[in-house]
């Protein structure tokens, strides 16, 4: 940069700060919000960190059998003798996993159709759109377990499911966005300009379209992790070694008079994690409807 | 100037035409239905109009909102598609453009449109903004020489290169517009649509930018369509002036003659309505309100569309439509009345 440059930046008149200074400010000064990233936060590093955690192998029996919560086991053991505790914990990497993957998922997918559908309109909206009502019509869970037991149980299948589950919530989003985007002027600005469909979409309707499309990213998540524990719950999850939330709480039913610990811990585990990410979510979509098109 | 390359003047001969349009029509489809859609009528939003700009020219299109003025211009910009009618930009038709000849126009013609706020993205810096029409051209390739370029061009419109980095919020109205003016001269345009440019800006900002827009247009050899309703604003920087009226060219002439000797009944009620800024003077001339509403463009009126409104309207008047027809050099108006007012010596 040349000097003139360089002075000229000095005597321009302050910038604001930046987006990120801005919703950490923000976070700070929300409870809620400030309570969900501190819970958040540690099942994150549960997640991370949790075969340094574990007190013990997730599988490994012992005939410590349905004892409550001790100092040997924190949180007590199952009906084989499994520590709780470790088990939720490996339960943590797999429903955050799912829920962050299928969201990913499901947000590529559905803005990629939502944006084509809204932008190009005529046939190729009324193909897409039409496809998309006839997921609408049904339940993202429904939806969810049918393809499960088309693809089968498993990991991959169970994301695969449960992204293509969402796919219309974010296209429709999506569409609705560029829709009321793609009459605003600097568009027509850019069509004189010269620049192609592609750009147009990329550069000047998507960056515009971010806020609600995040605040759904974040109300899904829950609703992944949720759909995964249920799925789990009903054995259409991952392969029934792996302990997951819903798997956990789905074995607890039949010791539920005798062994409380064992539905109230996974239970909880879930409530929090979604809990948590939805006061997250309600503080990003605070922050987003006020700001006035600053880019975070 | 940097900005001018020394072929840049050969292309250029004033008084030629460079863009005209013939017998351009736009008639919006009106639909009804949700799901079995059906045609109910058309919005003629533009009825044949036939005009040309000159090269060099400032030419202004006024009327009332509504009027199609706009739509003019989009067509122009090949932003809508016309129904019927050509327009030749230097003897092209722009109907038949290919991708190719498509960007080439684009590079020829530009626009700055009227809301300084929502024609700008609002998650693009300004450099980004400006930079876009020579990204996109292929014009500079280097992120540097693009970054050079932009300050030069901000430097034009009377910006400080510090702005380049800023997005379109933290900036004024007036600076804004100037970065909406900087972009359309990016490509160093031949043709330039000002759609409102400057109804949107306060007065005082509004004299600056208009300002600037006669510096350009001298130093850049511009030719402006300029599409405006301030009818002080129209006259103080358009060489030549078109007034229409539902779709329609009512009148075209030289401007000065225009408010001097306007011919059209509609055109004289515009001109009372603009206040003149003396109250004596205002107190004592003649004000030519008129009456009801403008109709509507899905079914104008038969014959001379300006009948239901006009003060001289006769019987002749609701089945005649009336042609564009000269009434004096470079004047011409569309006014059955007016034959008459020649042809019968008063």
């Amino acid at each position: 940069m040349t000097q003139e440059a360089v002075l000229d930046r000095a005597g321009a008149a302050p910038r604001r700060s930046s987006g990120w200074a801005r919703f950490a400010s923000l976070i700070l000064a929300d409870k809620k919000a400030l309570v969900g990233l501190v819970i958040l936060s540690l099942f994150v590093v549960a997640a991370v960190l949790g075969p340094v955690l574990s007190p013990y192998d997730p599988n490994a029996m012992d005939f410590d059998m349905i004892v409550g919560p001790s100092w040997t086991h924190p949180l007590g053991t199952d009906d084989l003798g499994r520590d709780l505790l470790s088990r939720l914990i490996v339960g943590t990497q797999i429903s955050l996993f799912v829920g962050v993957s299928t969201v990913a998922i499901a947000l590529v997918l559905g803005v990629g159709l939502g944006v084509l559908a809204g932008y190009l309109g005529g046939w190729v909206d009324h193909v897409i759109m039409r496809y998309i009502d006839l997921q609408w019509a049904f339940p993202n869970f429904i939806i969810a377990v049918y393809l499960v037991a088309v693809l089968g149980t498993g990991l991959v299948n169970v994301i695969v499911a449960i992204s293509l589950a969402f796919v219309d919530d974010f296209a429709r989003i999506a569409r609705s966005m560029v829709l009321s985007i793609k009459e605003e002027q600097y568009i027509a600005a850019a069509r004189t300009v010269g620049v192609s469909d592609f750009r147009i979409m990329w550069r000047h309707i998507l960056p515009n379209a971010t806020a609600p499309i995040i605040v759904q990213a974040t109300v899904s998540v829950s609703y992944a992790i949720l759909g995964e524990a249920s799925l789990s719950f009903l054995g259409l999850g991952v392969e029934a070694a792996t302990p997951t939330w819903g798997l956990i709480l789905s074995e607890s039913r039949s010791f539920i008079s005798r062994a409380w610990w064992l539905g109230i811990f996974p239970g909880l585990a879930i409530m929090l994690t979604v809990l948590s990410i939805n006061f997250l979510g309600d503080a990003l979509r605070d922050f987003l409807d006020v700001r006035e098109g600053r880019g975070i | 100037m940097t900005m001018v390359d020394p072929d840049g003047g050969s292309t250029r001969r004033p008084g030629k035409p460079l863009l005209e349009l013939c017998d351009l029509r736009k008639h919006f489809p009106i639909r009804q239905g949700a799901l079995f859609q059906r045609t109910v009528g058309q919005a003629k939003a533009v009825d044949g109009v036939s005009l040309t700009i000159r090269r060099g020219e400032t030419l202004g299109l006024v009327g009332e909102s509504g009027c199609g003025k706009s739509t003019i211009g989009r067509c122009i910009l090949k932003l809508e598609e016309p129904t019927s009618g050509k327009i030749l930009f230097d003897g092209a038709d722009t109907a038949g453009f290919d991708r190719q000849d498509t960007a080439a126009f684009r590079r020829r013609v530009q626009a700055i449109f009227q809301d300084p706020f929502s024609s700008l993205n609002p998650r693009m810096k300004v450099e980004d903004i400006v930079g876009e029409p020579l990204l996109v051209h292929g014009v500079e390739r280097e992120h540097s020489a693009i970054a050079a370029r932009v300050r030069r061009l901000l430097d034009v419109c009377g910006l400080s290169a510090g702005l380049a980095d800023r997005y379109p919020h933290e900036m004024s109205g007036g600076q804004r517009q100037r970065v909406g003016i900087a972009r359309a001269l990016a490509l160093r345009p031949d043709l330039i649509i000002c759609d409102e440019a400057v109804s949107a800006l306060d007065v005082s900002i509004q004299a600056q930018i208009i300002r600037l827009l006669e510096d350009l247009r001298d130093e850049f050899d511009l030719t402006y369509l300029f599409i405006g309703h301030d009818l002080s604003v129209v006259r103080h920087i358009c060489h030549r002036v078109a007034v229409m009226y539902l779709g329609k060219l009512v009148e075209l002439s030289d401007c000065d003659r225009l408010f001097e000797t306007p011919q059209h009944p509609y055109t004289k009620a515009l001109l009372s309505a603009v206040p003149v800024p003396d109250p004596e003077i205002e107190e004592r001339r003649e004000h030519q309100v008129l009456t009801g509403e403008i109709p509507s463009p899905t079914n104008p009126p038969s014959g001379c569309v300006f009948h239901t409104r006009c003060p001289l309207a006769d019987a002749d008047c609701r089945s005649v439509v009336p042609e564009l027809k000269t009434v004096g050099p470079d004047h011409a108006a569309a006014c059955l009345k007016i034959d008459q007012r020649i042809t019968e010596p008063a």
